[in-house]
């Protein structure tokens, strides 16, 4: 049964009719074309469907989009500024080698944007511990932690 | 030899920006909102005959399209593996496998598949399916599965379980044995089934458009992947279309065809309607491919000096349900180990590889060669044990030297990064310092130490299979090009070095080629795609030829336009230049007269094929240090160091971003990796929460550092480079761990339980 929703995505408000068993990754991926949020297991394991539900990072294959009623949720194609630019954190990936195959990056990116957002600076053990959440099989996170560390110094340094 | 300046060049990857902004198309974000939605219906038994089948609740389900059994679908044996096809009976692969199966032959085989309005519908009609069994003896393991009354897992390939065997002999190994004077060393070292773990799931949709089956599907092998839903269906291969999009990591379990040829059958039977088949995490472990289980029965003589004498090592190869690549991973890896090491005497290896009713064993990073390594790089440190020797200095007596050729495969040495690789690490780790600090006696629950390992891997399949590559540029109006080519990108990083090594070849600026990354087999050239660590090599020779033939092109137009002898232009970047430097014309402007020029238009192209008859060694290793905690068996690996021999780098960042990646997955390999099946056959830990491969908390600082070597076989001097970096970690991790404590760990991974079990036995704790 398809129930309408009221929410912010991307920092725009929008309606959006959803299945109410959909899980917040199917509805942004499904009801706006918002493919940058992966699945890759489905139940929490991967990390790969991260977003931002007012600016925490969630698995949003484990949050019902029923829940996002009210809330402004982030995804990697809200991250851009008005003139295309990129987010810092999006050109540290690019610069510091961050990405291969490219599947577990944006979940990546959003919870480094959650990381960046606590407005302080962190040490790299730290930062294994934050992204623990996230499996990357390509990059052995060295590249992905080279360029957080960037971007939480960059930013917050 | 010199290269052009991009070669070499750290640019950074021309996907990039779109996969940071969520701009890149992988399959599942190509589906078209209103597919059909199939699943899968696995079996629950280990080894079994499907008498019936019944369907009738699961037809009376809302929203179910079609339900198809194994007793459906046609009776046509068909092959998986990613390897070229061969036109000689003897050397294709098994055809062993039908799209459903009514002799089921592990706890997840398939049996029926469902076609439904949405995702509900098709999992409550699977619950509704019943299925009747006449359960057969299961053979979980290699000796069970090798027992003399055990039944044929494959009556029509084997009237035995194993799926093929053969033994390589040189010397008199007699002689060897009988000698008094020679040390005999023999350990059995077992490794363990592991999983790739591509974060993007094996997942695929079809319908059918012109006649022809459309498939856009997570494949390393897009043109292999359309010849075997031919072969699979019983239809011309050109009837099928492959499509590769973006894909979220293969490491060699896309080298498979795995569910697409089922769901080319559903959207057939289906009428063409699009229907899409994205399996769970949880069928991926169960129901894709693993790294084969190895157990290497390994005798090696040796002289007091450490000298090699004579080696016999049987290498056994647990391969599960089907066959998939067949003998073709356990022959490599006892093909290896007369590669890594010579033998003053005599070398006898035997493999075999066993059909088991547990899940199938196919591809993953380093194809047989991380399970030789490991038992080779721990025979290694045994023999120096015992014999007081240093663990570099038994290997630099033993280990392959320049000039090498293999005498099966005529394979050379062509050239040699190995020694130095292993100095710089020497150095980088400070292996002689540690090696001595932790040589003295250690007491605690803390123990240290530092270990080593080496390895040799080939690049591409030449001389075994085909090795073939085509390539095509394609000028575009403004001066720029697209390039055209049936390798993929899989997130190693391909797409941008085949715009370096086209940029270096045609003289065009690296910003002027555009990759056209997905493939379409209707219109890409034909490449057997990725896998074999192959592409850089075997299709870079094809860009090299294409984008000389494009240069070439690109000057005689010029000539012709101009009144100007071709051979004394060239392509400089964004123009065309003569000898003197000066522009005779720019690109755009040339590509603009030839589009539209009244006086005789030309669309520039340049496609070649390129048939590669070489092959090369690469090599590297790897140095770790470790730090275990005794009493929670518990291993830190305090710093890890690969060096690698991979030729000339095209672009070293993306070069030493894979090496990192790779020892990672070696890490894992290493520790804690470890696919558990019960007696029944039933895999236990099928989820990436009970799998454990490696979190970013696990991983310490990765140090990927290359030798440079300037390869004659390779188009830019280059060789393989992708499967490498997973081999060496895991038996150099095992070797710290016996520097540190003194047990020598034979079985992988060093896992708390195994170790706490080690340490109590030897009244360590």
């Amino acid at each position: 049964m398809l129930q309408i929703i009221k929410l912010t995505v991307n920092g725009k408000p929008c309606e959006i009719a959803v299945d109410r068993r959909w899980s917040l990754a199917e509805a942004l991926r499904q009801a706006l074309g918002l493919t940058s949020v992966k699945k890759g297991c489905e139940v929490g394991e991967c990390g790969a469907c991260t977003v931002l539900v007012d600016g925490k990072a969630v698995d949003s294959c484990l949050y019902l989009a029923l829940w996002a009623e009210g809330k402004s949720v982030v995804t990697v194609e809200g991250l851009k500024s008005g003139d295309n630019d990129l987010h810092p954190i999006q050109k540290a990936f690019i610069e510091e080698c961050a990405v291969q195959c490219g599947f577990c990056t944006p979940g990546l990116i959003m919870s480094a944007v959650e990381i960046v957002g606590e407005g302080r600076v962190y040490s790299r053990d730290e930062l294994r511990k934050l992204l623990s959440g996230h499996l990357c099989r390509c990059t052995g996170y060295e590249n992905i932690l080279n360029a957080v560390e960037r971007a939480v110094r960059e930013i917050n340094g | 030899m010199a290269y052009p300046d991009i070669i070499g060049k750290s640019v950074p990857r021309v996907d990039a920006r779109d996969k940071v902004t969520g701009a890149a198309k992988y399959t599942a974000d190509l589906c078209p909102a209103n597919a059909l939605v199939a699943r899968v219906l696995h079996s629950t038994v280990a080894h079994g005959l499907v008498r019936a089948v019944d369907i009738s609740e699961a037809e009376k389900v809302p929203g179910v399209e079609k339900i198809v059994t194994c007793f459906d679908v046609p009776d046509i044996g068909f092959p998986t593996a990613g390897h070229p096809w061969s036109t000689e009976i003897s050397h294709q692969d098994i055809g062993d496998r039908r799209l459903l199966n009514r002799h089921v032959r592990y706890i997840g085989d398939d049996v029926a598949a469902v076609v439904a309005v949405d995702e509900v519908a098709a999992a409550r009609a699977l619950r509704l399916i019943r299925v009747e069994y006449e359960e057969l003896p299961a053979y979980t393991d290699v000796s069970s599965a090798l027992a003399p009354d055990a039944l044929p897992l494959h009556e029509e390939v084997s009237d035995s379980n194993i799926v093929k065997q053969h033994i390589y002999e040189a010397g008199d190994l007699d002689a060897v044995r009988s000698r008094a004077d020679l040390r005999h060393f023999r350990h059995t070292y077992r490794t363990q089934p592991a999983q790739h773990c591509h974060i993007e799931s094996a997942t695929s949709f079809a319908w059918m458009e012109g006649g022809k089956i459309c498939v856009v599907c997570s494949t390393q092998i897009p043109h292999i992947m359309r010849r075997v839903i031919g072969q699979a269906l019983g239809l011309p291969w050109g009837s099928i279309r492959v499509i590769k999009p973006y894909i979220g990591g293969g490491f060699g379990n896309k080298q498979d065809v795995l569910y697409e040829p089922l769901n080319a059958y559903l959207s057939y039977i289906m009428g063409g309607a699009c229907v899409r088949l994205e399996i769970s995490r949880e069928e991926v472990f169960t129901s894709t491919r693993q790294r084969h289980a190895e157990e290497l029965d390994y005798q090696a003589w040796v002289d007091d000096k450490g000298r090699l004498m004579g080696r016999d090592v049987l290498v056994l190869a647990q391969n599960g349900a089907y066959a998939s690549h067949g003998h073709a991973i356990c022959a490599n890896s006892s093909t290896v180990l007369r590669d890594i090491y010579n033998d003053e005497l005599a070398t006898r290896t035997e493999a075999k590889t066993v059909y088991t009713n547990t899940g199938t064993a196919g591809a993953m990073r380093g194809y047989g060669i991380p399970q030789a390594c490991f038992a080779a790089e721990c025979m290694m440190d045994d023999i120096a044990l015992e014999l007081g020797m240093d663990p570099i200095e038994i290997r630099k007596l033993n280990m392959m030297r320049p000039g090498f050729v293999d005498p099966g495969t005529g394979i050379a040495c062509n050239s040699y990064g190995l020694a130095d690789c292993i100095e710089k690490g020497r150095e980088l780790s400070r292996w002689d310092e540690k090696r001595a600090r932790y040589a003295k006696p250690q007491s605690g629950n803390i123990r240290r130490g530092i270990g080593m390992g080496i390895f040799t891997y080939k690049t591409g399949v030449y001389p075994i299979s085909l090795e073939t590559a085509s390539a095509r540029l394609v000028l575009n109006e403004d001066g720029t090009a697209q390039l055209q080519l049936g390798a993929t990108e899989i997130g190693q990083g391909g797409d941008t070095v085949f715009c370096q090594m086209a940029a270096a070849a045609s003289g065009l600026d690296f910003e002027r080629i555009h990759i056209v990354s997905f493939q379409d087999t209707d219109t890409a050239p034909f490449d057997t795609g990725a896998y074999a660590s192959r592409q850089t090599y075997v299709t870079g020779k094809a860009i090299k030829k294409c984008g000389e033939l494009f240069r070439q092109k690109l000057t005689e137009r010029a000539a012709a336009r101009f009144h100007r002898p071709a051979e004394e232009l060239t392509v400089a970047g964004d123009r065309i230049a003569d000898r003197s430097g000066a522009t005779v014309v720019t690109l755009a402007d040339l590509a603009e007269d030839a589009f539209y020029a009244l006086d005789g238009s030309e669309h520039i192209t340049a496609e070649v094929t390129s048939h590669c008859t070489d092959n090369t060694f690469a090599f590297g290793c790897c140095f770790a240090e470790v730090e275990v905690d005794l009493a929670l068996g518990r291993v830190k690996v305090l710093d890890l160091i690969n060096v690698h021999d991979s030729g000339t780098l095209i672009n070293p960042a993306l070069a030493a971003a894979q090496v990192e990646g790779g020892m990672s997955m070696g890490l894992g390999y290493a520790l804690s990796e470890e696919m558990l099946y019960n007696g029944e056959g039933r895999l236990l830990n099928g989820t990436l929460l009970d799998y454990k491969l490696p979190t970013a908390l696990d991983v310490p600082d990765l140090k990927a550092e290359f030798v440079v070597t300037d390869d004659p076989t390779g188009p830019f001097g280059n060789k393989a480079l992708g499967e490498p970096p997973a081999i060496p970690v895991a038996p150099a991790i095992r070797n710290a761990v016996l520097q540190a404590t003194g047990v020598a760990f034979n079985e992988l991974p060093l896992e708390p339980k195994r170790l706490v079990a080690a340490f109590s036995e030897r009244g360590l704790i």
